[in-house]
């Protein structure tokens, strides 16, 4: 039963996502820093199910149903910015700035 | 033996995470990404969880992963200059994401006996008490079967939240359709 390694590697990995978020201007790596930290809670969900049962699996199954979903609509958003600035950096796209 | 095999996978995923984060190139680090739920993948198989394991591999780093680098590859970005933030936003970060991991890694100390003793606010059960439903879950693996054992509860207990997936699900591809497509 790995609990306690299973919830630190889940923390760093989480963290290294939130860290990508705030440091990388691209939108691109930006989008797989979410999926990074989406994945680092399914690996919580996974670690718990042990002891809560196959609920915190079904979870997970639900979480990347979510995933699959705002990455397509994103990616497609930022492919439409992309039309519109020719540059997918986040310095670049200031429209909604005021 | 396995513990060790999970610390390994877990040390992997880490590092390459970390490489992900600090690639300039978005397409290396697409592919770093890709090994970090390889291994994550091999972490759900060590946790008694094969099928969201094999889930893991086709839809994370098969279908999603494709996805991203069909757009990286779409957009022919040239060269990629270094596109991370100024000093000032380092600092916010480390601060930030330090104070975040610090309490966050606290939950390293917590083992079955720790979790049982905090839900049931007594030290008198031990976790297989507590735990009943996780040990009900692995007997009923044994019996119908890796898929069987996640699609009993699947289409009984959660079949609404499943079926409002499949409406989420129909939202995406008609928003997706209509935002690639039109001239922005």
């Amino acid at each position: 039963m790995l609990l306690g390694p299973a919830l630190a590697i889940s923390a760093i990995l989480f963290s290294i996502g939130v860290a990508g978020v705030l440091l990388r201007r691209n939108a691109i790596v930006l989008f797989m820093c979410i999926e990074l930290m989406l994945n680092a809670v399914n690996l919580t969900f996974v670690a718990l199910a042990q002891f809560h049962g196959v609920g915190g699996q079904l979870m997970v199954f639900f979480v990347m149903t979510v995933a699959a979903a705002e990455a397509a609509v994103g990616l497609a958003i930022i492919l439409g910015v992309f039309r519109h600035t020719k540059s997918v950096d986040l310095k670049t796209n200031t429209l909604l700035q005021g | 033996m396995t513990e060790n095999i999970f610390y390994v996978l877990g040390a992997i995923a880490i590092g390459s995470a970390l490489l992900c984060v600090l690639q300039r190139s978005p397409l290396a680090a697409a592919m770093w990404l890709v090994v970090t739920m390889l291994s994550l993948a091999g972490m759900f198989l060590i946790l008694g969880a094969p099928f969201i394991a094999a889930i893991q591999v086709l839809v994370y780093a098969g279908a999603i992963m494709v996805l991203f680098l069909f757009v990286i590859m779409l957009l022919n970005l040239g060269h990629p200059s270094s596109d991370l933030r100024g000093r000032a936003s380092w600092v916010v970060t480390l601060v930030g994401v330090g104070a975040m991991a610090s309490v966050l890694l606290g939950l390293a100390a917590y083992g079955p006996e720790r979790l049982a003793r905090e839900i049931t606010g007594t030290s008198d059960f031990p976790p297989s008490v507590v735990f009943a439903a996780g040990e009900g879950a692995r007997r009923a693996v044994e019996a119908q079967g890796v898929v069987g054992g996640i699609a009993g509860p699947l289409f009984e207990a959660y079949l609404v939240p499943f079926e409002v997936t499949s409406i989420l699900l129909l939202a995406a591809i008609v928003g997706a359709v209509v935002l690639a497509k039109r001239r922005v």
